[in-house]
């Protein structure tokens, strides 16, 4: 049937039409492209957790990239938060209006902060400046074949280069996310204070009176899940680099697209699976 | 000994290497010649299992390359030093961190004094004034870097060294230098060694044999009077380009 569509295509020199066999095409080379990503991914997790147990090999780098991480990023992130602070309560102002008793604000305010500006902001700060430098490194020492150097030397890549900035990443963020919910909170106080006219006595009573213990570990469980999104995409993406210096900027950019659209996927669904 | 049997590797479409076979015996040196963009550099990476063989099989010391689990991988990779195009060096770290890193045996990468001696004579090996080990691979020039990394491969004593273009992008005073230098190791450390290269009397001059890697596949390996005397004409077109029409010599 086929055959005589294409006989007959050919004797009258009707175009055939091939675009459900592009379509087809197309698909395979995307559900093939998805496939590699994944079981590069996948080879990429086992390894770090292979590399592990080498423990005296990525110790001591973590040290020098907690210190990258953390110091290198706290302005960035105080900044965000006190900002984010500031201007939800500025918010909270414009909306608290009427009946509502004016300690409720503080409680928005707070649980804001704490259950989601806090760990989402500092996250997405993070992914632009640890997760592009992350790919940027990795991508460069892929193409100037440094990292095949590490392994021709017997070493193993993922040991000395990705277990380090994961681990480091990983914990500064939970951290980081601390220092930001208090100076986010703190400078929520402040607005709130000439935004509401609240007295010192009423923003603590309507914070302490909405929190619950549980929402500090919500915030700490979260930034350790977006700690792992912005260093292990990124570490991944620049690992797998190719092509030279263009390479490396496609890199970069996938790295802080993903782990961004990753860090809300997640902040959704933890959301769901925590807090129902 | 290397031996790289019925080697076939193609990336995408591109068939880079299609049966090659070749082998290097114990000591010896062989220059592996080629024009640019021939897969050299993708043959010897099989060699240290950089690369893996779509079929096919490389045997190093009796070991099959493609075979081995990553640990045993890890291990014979100690015993072959690898000197990159373009040096690879580790532009965080210092040249003396560079060569360290080098050290493969373990409890003599731990020895500080062990470290720096060895650092020393690694450099002294390459010509390489012993200041230069407080410097990055930034403040160097392209021959230096090339030398740091040779001086890289042999810190940890390797029984093999493979040479990716040593002695490309350099002018032929500091390429004489490099081949001279690759001659001197033969010499002293005994090792056996495989050079990539497009520089035909560069590896006249360094190789006992000389394997010509053409049409993805070995086309002739002898010594350098066995390859002027071939009649086959990717040979003669490959060597008549260096030396021009006809005349071949040293």
């Amino acid at each position: 049937m086929a055959n005589d569509r294409w006989r007959l295509s050919q004797a009258y020199r009707i175009p055939v039409d091939r675009s459900r066999h592009d379509l087809r095409r197309l698909a395979g080379r995307v559900v093939l492209r998805v496939a590699t990503h994944m079981g590069r991914f996948s080879y990429l997790v086992l390894e770090i957790l292979r590399g592990l147990v080498e423990w005296r090999i990525w110790v001591p780098r973590t040290f020098e990239q907690a210190n990258h991480v953390g110091a290198g990023s706290l302005f960035i992130v105080l900044l965000v938060a006190a900002f984010a602070g500031g201007v939800t309560s500025l918010q909270a102002g414009y909306q608290f209006t009427g009946g509502i008793p004016v300690y409720f604000a503080a409680g928005v305010i707070t649980e804001s902060i704490i259950l989601e500006l806090g760990p989402v902001l500092t996250a997405l700060i993070l992914a632009g400046r640890v997760g592009a430098r992350y790919a940027a490194e990795l991508g460069t020492m892929r193409v100037t074949e440094q990292i095949d150097a590490l392994e021709s030397l017997g070493r193993s890549p993922v040991s000395h280069l990705v277990i380090p900035r994961v681990i480091a990443g990983t914990i500064m963020l939970p951290v980081l996310v601390i220092f930001a919910d208090l100076v986010g909170i703190l400078s929520g106080w402040g607005a709130a204070r000439s935004a509401l006219d609240i007295t010192n006595y009423d923003f603590v009573y309507g914070a302490r009176y909405f929190f619950r213990p549980f929402d500090l570990w919500y915030s700490l469980i979260k930034s350790v899940f977006f700690g792992l999104a912005v260093t292990v995409v990124p570490c991944y993406m620049g690992f797998n680099t190719q092509k030279g210096a263009e390479g490396v900027g496609r890199s970069t950019t996938a790295a802080v697209v993903s782990s961004s659209v990753l860090i809300l996927f997640l902040d959704a669904l933890l959301s769901k699976v925590l807090l129902e | 000994m290397i031996e790289l049997r019925d080697i076939h590797k193609r990336f995408g479409d591109n068939i880079v290497l299609d049966g090659v076979d070749f082998s290097v015996h114990q000591g010896e040196t062989v220059a592996l010649l080629g024009p640019s963009g021939v897969g050299k550099s993708v043959l010897i990476k099989h060699i240290n299992g950089l690369i893996h063989p779509d079929s096919g099989d490389v045997f190093v010391d009796g070991l099959s390359i493609p075979h081995l689990g990553r640990k045993e991988l890890a291990k014979l990779r100690t015993r072959i030093g690898y000197v990159f195009q373009f040096g690879a060096l580790f532009d965080s770290l210092s040249v003396y961190e560079n060569i360290r890193l080098g050290i493969t045996d373990l409890e003599s990468a731990s020895d500080g004094a062990f470290c720096r001696r060895r650092v020393e004579e690694c450099l002294d090996l390459v010509n390489l004034p012993l200041d230069t080990a407080e410097k990055y691979p930034g403040d160097l020039s392209g021959g230096m870097r090339k030398r740091v990394g040779i001086a890289r491969a042999i810190a940890g004593q390797p029984t093999y060294l493979l040479y990716d273009e040593p002695t490309s992008g350099l002018d032929p005073v500091n390429a004489d230098i490099i081949d001279a230098l690759i001659q001197k190791l033969q010499g002293e450390l005994g090792v056996t060694s495989v050079v990539v290269s497009h520089d035909v009397r560069g590896s006249f001059r360094v190789g006992n044999r000389i394997a010509l890697l053409a049409d993805r596949k070995i086309r002739l390996v002898g010594t350098a009077d066995e390859l002027r005397g071939s009649q086959d004409q990717a040979v003669r077109q490959f060597l008549e380009r260096d030396f021009g029409t006809g005349v071949v010599s040293d």
